[in-house]
């Protein structure tokens, strides 16, 4: 069984986005994050004469990894194993718990330090060591104003980008002394001192924490190493002073040699951050006497990656090294935030992540699963900007294919068989055009019943008089054109004849 | 040269004038263009909500109807992008290795109208007079799939009178999407009502695009908010001259 | 049937499609460095722009850059890994060095990290012993111009990984030598058995509004010593 990655109880996205884009304080704090990041991705991209390479490489090397993953893991294990960790394996997000929770108990203690990490929010492993009696603090900045807000994340990179300074603010004063350290007093919404105030809350807790759990952004088949970028330092934090780490990773976070390192620590900072690098990345290799955990465990993940890797169009979302740049240059994202789609994948690569991870092919899914894959406007630029080349406009196509197999919706259903009918011949097609025409003065410029969803916002074009094959038949069939002028050079701008045909079409209306 | 005009259902339905433009600006070109009558649709909406599966005839529709031409010239540039990279995949999924072959022979064959004039005649003077403030809007699929590039505004730099304006925020999506627009209204218009807020903040009369999907729907938008702009296919700006 | 057997039966089901012995190509025709002049010139000006303090010396001056930062800065402790070469700390007074006694390599009980008699013995400071030390001062392994990044592999003078993130001042000494054009010459000179902390200007976050602001939990202060 895969428990879904989902927030509970979120309707579909087109009725979840109706109250988000409707939202001004939201709909702004995302236009000025959003348009701050794409612009510092653009510049230092632009740095790069080699980009197109190094994208192209970075979709090779994990294609070359997913072709073989089997053999990648075994690699990985072995390389861990040697390097004195231990090597966990665990089919879903109820196994990943439960053996996190295990290996916290035996330490004796009752709380972890957690670096940001998706996966752990994938399997809702918070909620699952609460339950255990165990208290997961989180420490990135983001998550730490998501958690103390209690609150829902609504990025990969930012999860508290729905949140502007001056509620990051409110939620410091109100929420910090229940947790712990409270916040200075006469604490201003500066960043500098929002940052200053994150410092101070979390500091001892770093120094006295003993068990941290972490994901991992990369984990280097040929040698066993993890590797972890992050910006503020919790990462370091979290991955050197306590005695005991566990790393829970998803099985598609494999690469096969260090040397492959070079592809994407220049791909990931530059389309995550917008940065040539990352203020700090870690790598570590098992365990280092003295220096960082003397405890590692590796918790291999799968929750549902296998079945996205049994899709042969759906497997290249498993390249994703989770920069959210296709998050940032989404319009529809950019309008919406990351609630509306109801799961901590948000975006694009959560429109096409989520519906697979929770088993769409099956044809059993949610309506709100079911609605992700139509949450795009296909206008491509997801993909232009990914790094690893995920064509996730292909990608949603095939699944909203998978949605139509699966039942898909009758109405909708019956609407494309008509169309079908008309389109797939011609003179059926003339003759709606004409039945359209004769009733054209009848038809309203809004619609009613489904067609208000055009017509809410929007005029309805209004029909001709004649359509273009009506006037071709009548006009130009016989006897064939003829060319004005053998010439291919245009004519003199004072050419009459075609002024005459723009006013005979105005009255064709 | 013979040019099949294949004009595309939303464009034969809705849009006459478009047409209409292209043949006179072709002729105009010394093309011979001809509409041959049994053309349907690319079948791009189908292919995009999910019902790929159901369009081979429409693919093998248009693989007969324009096989016997020089070449295939469309006036949008969403229906250009579905038959050159989706038509293939349709063929190759219906297993018709016969199916395939004719398909490939017509891909190639197929432009987009500035494609066709620029890089096929050979022109981006073609005569025009447009005495109006113009905005150019490139549209997502005849941006990012057919990689139009700056044909489009080559062509519009010499229309004579026009005055070209850049768009800001071009390169963003104007929220139409296909059926997009209809299942989910709400981001479809927020998206669209950005981009007519940023076509009326050039203080451009028109505005223009290679696709008449897109601007049917940034059209609908500026009539309902009484803007005072209009929508325009580039192809009718094309084909104006003085009088 | 373990978990593990059944993830791995699972993915091999899943790739019916892929032959056995796929070898799936990868086209390495990307740059292996965008510079190839001017290299230190770039690590300078890159390390700038996050905010990193710079000074360029020569090597028979930096005890005294070494004493005019700790004097600039007000440093009273300064926190020094083994093997950081006695030359480099001779301008400062005497009791500012904290020394840490950890060396990569060296054999340790597995528990040192629990038994501060242990940790006593080899002269290991406490973490919190590092959080009242006004700064660190320590060598690198390697640097890369076209991203401003210091790499520290825990050699000599570098230390464990804690030294260099619970203090709130990183004064750091690269070798001009040490300093490559790109992340993949950066990688070829790294042992990847080793722990490494790459650093690229102080701590920083961009998660209030998207905009980079310096100093959360490592550093506020770098400052990088680099020697000609």
């Amino acid at each position: 069984m895969t428990p879904p990655p989902t927030f509970l109880g979120m309707p579909p996205f087109p009725e979840a986005a109706r109250s988000a884009v409707s939202n001004p304080q939201l709909r702004h704090n995302l236009r000025k994050a959003t348009h701050t990041i794409r612009d510092k991705r653009a510049h230092v991209v632009g740095e790069l004469s080699d980009w197109a390479e190094l994208r192209a490489a970075g979709a090779a090397i994990k294609d070359r990894t997913l072709r073989r993953l089997d053999e990648y893991l075994v690699a990985a294990e072995a390389a861990v194993t040697a390097a004195g960790g231990t090597v966990h394996w665990a089919a879903d997000a109820a196994e990943a718990n439960r053996i996190v929770a295990d290996l916290v108990r035996a330490t004796g203690e009752t709380e972890v330090v957690k670096v940001k990490s998706m996966v752990t929010q994938e399997i809702g492993l918070n909620e699952a060591l609460a339950a255990e009696g165990i208290r997961a603090y989180e420490t990135d900045l983001a998550e730490l104003i998501v958690q103390l807000g209690d609150d829902l994340p609504s990025h990969i990179l930012v999860p508290a980008i729905h949140r502007n300074r001056a509620e990051i603010r409110e939620i410091f004063v109100r929420e910090m002394a229940e947790w712990g350290v409270p916040a200075p007093p006469g604490l201003t919404d500066e960043p500098a001192a929002l940052a200053e105030a994150a410092r101070r809350h979390l500091r001892e807790r770093f120094l006295s924490a003993k068990v941290a759990v972490s994901g991992a952004n990369f984990l280097v088949a040929e040698t066993g190493t993890l590797v972890v970028v992050e910006s503020e330092g919790n990462g370091r934090m979290c991955l050197t002073l306590p005695e005991t780490l566990i790393s829970v990773v998803g099985i598609e976070k494999v690469v096969p040699t260090w040397a492959d390192l070079e592809v994407f620590l220049q791909l990931l900072p530059r389309s995550s951050t917008g940065e040539r690098m990352n203020p700090y990345t870690s790598t570590w290799t098992g365990v280092t006497p003295g220096d960082g955990p003397r405890d590692f465990h590796l918790v291999l993940l799968d929750n549902g990656r296998t079945d996205v890797l049994a899709d042969t169009t759906g497997r290249q979302a498993l390249r994703c090294i989770r920069c959210s740049a296709c998050l940032n240059v989404c319009p529809v994202y950019e309008r919406t935030g990351g609630h509306a789609y109801g799961s901590v994948y948000p975006g694009p690569i959560g429109a096409i992540l989520v519906p697979q991870l929770r088993g769409v092919a099956s044809g059993k899914v949610d309506p709100q699963t079911a609605s992700l894959p139509y949450a795009s406007s296909l206008c491509g630029a997801c993909y232009e900007v990914c790094p690893v080349a995920i064509d996730i406009p292909e990608v949603l196509v095939h699944l909203r294919e998978q949605v139509v197999e699966g039942g898909g919706h009758r109405a909708e259903r019956a609407a494309m068989r008509a169309a079908e009918w008309v389109l797939d011949d011609a003179k059926r097609l003339r003759t709606v055009q004409r039945v359209a025409a004769r009733s054209r003065r009848l038809l309203p410029r809004r619609a009613p019943g489904p067609g208000a969803a055009w017509s809410d916002s929007r005029a309805l074009p209004e029909v001709p008089a004649r359509s273009f094959r009506d006037w071709w038949v009548r006009e130009r069939s016989a006897p064939p054109p003829q060319p004005p002028a053998a010439s291919p050079q245009p004519p003199a701008a004072s050419a009459q004849p075609p002024a005459e045909q723009n006013r005979i079409e105005e009255d064709d209306r | 040269m013979r040019v099949g005009l294949f004009i595309t259902c939303v464009n034969d339905t809705l849009y006459p004038r478009t047409g209409q433009a292209v043949v006179r600006l072709l002729e105009r070109l010394g093309c011979t263009v001809d509409f041959p009558t049994a053309q349907t649709c690319c079948g791009q909406m189908h292919w995009n909500t999910g019902y790929g599966k159901r369009i081979e005839p429409m693919v093998a529709g248009f693989a007969d109807t324009f096989a016997g031409y020089d070449a295939v010239v469309t006036p949008s540039g969403s229906c250009g992008a579905m038959i050159r990279d989706n038509h293939p995949r349709a063929a190759a999924r219906a297993a018709d290795p016969g199916l395939s072959a004719r398909v490939a022979a017509v891909v190639p064959k197929v432009y987009d109208l500035t494609e066709f004039i620029v890089d096929v005649l050979g022109v981006t003077d073609v005569g025009a007079y447009f005495p109006h403030r113009v905005v150019y809007h490139p549209t997502c699929h005849s941006r990012r799939l057919l990689g139009l590039g700056d044909r489009p505004t080559a062509l519009l730099r010499e229309v004579r009178g026009l005055e070209l304006v850049d768009l800001p925020g071009e390169e963003e999506c104007c929220g139409f999407g296909g059926t997009f627009a209809v299942k989910n209204p709400d981001v479809s218009t927020a998206m669209g009502a950005d981009k007519v807020r940023h076509a009326a903040g050039t203080g451009a009369e028109v505005l223009c695009a290679a696709d008449n999907s897109c601007l049917m729907h940034i059209g609908g938008l500026m009539d309902r908010q009484r803007t005072g702009m209009r929508v325009v296919h580039l192809a009718e700006i094309l084909a104006s001259t003085a009088g | 049937m373990s978990s593990r057997e059944a993830i791995l039966a699972r993915v091999r089901r899943a790739l019916a499609d892929v032959p056995r012995d796929d070898d799936f190509p990868v086209a390495r025709d990307y740059a292996r460095a965008h510079v190839a002049e001017g290299v230190l010139e770039l690590f300078v000006e890159h390390l700038r722009d996050y905010r990193a303090v710079v000074h360029e010396v020569a090597e028979d001056a930096l005890p005294d850059a070494v004493a005019a930062a700790v004097g600039r800065r007000g440093a009273r402790t300064v926190v020094t890994p083994a093997g950081l070469p006695a030359a480099w700390t001779a301008g400062l007074a005497e009791g500012v060095c904290l020394a840490d006694g950890w060396e990569y390599g060296q054999l340790y009980e597995d528990s040192i990290n629990n038994r501060p008699e242990l940790v006593e013995a080899a002269g290991i400071l406490t973490t919190h012993a590092l959080d009242t030390a006004d700064g660190v001062l320590t060598a690198a392994a390697v640097g890369i111009a076209e991203t401003g990044t210091i790499v520290l592999d825990a050699g000599p003078g570098q230390g464990r990984r804690a030294l260099t993130l619970v203090p709130d001042w990183h004064l750091c000494v690269m070798r001009a030598a040490d300093v490559v054009a790109s992340v993949p010459r950066a990688l070829e000179r790294l042992d990847p058995g080793r722990p490494l902390t790459w650093i690229s200007g102080p701590s920083a976050t961009s998660d209030i509004e998207l905009n980079r602001v310096e100093g959360v939990h490592g550093p506020r202060t770098l400052e990088v010593l680099i020697v000609r």
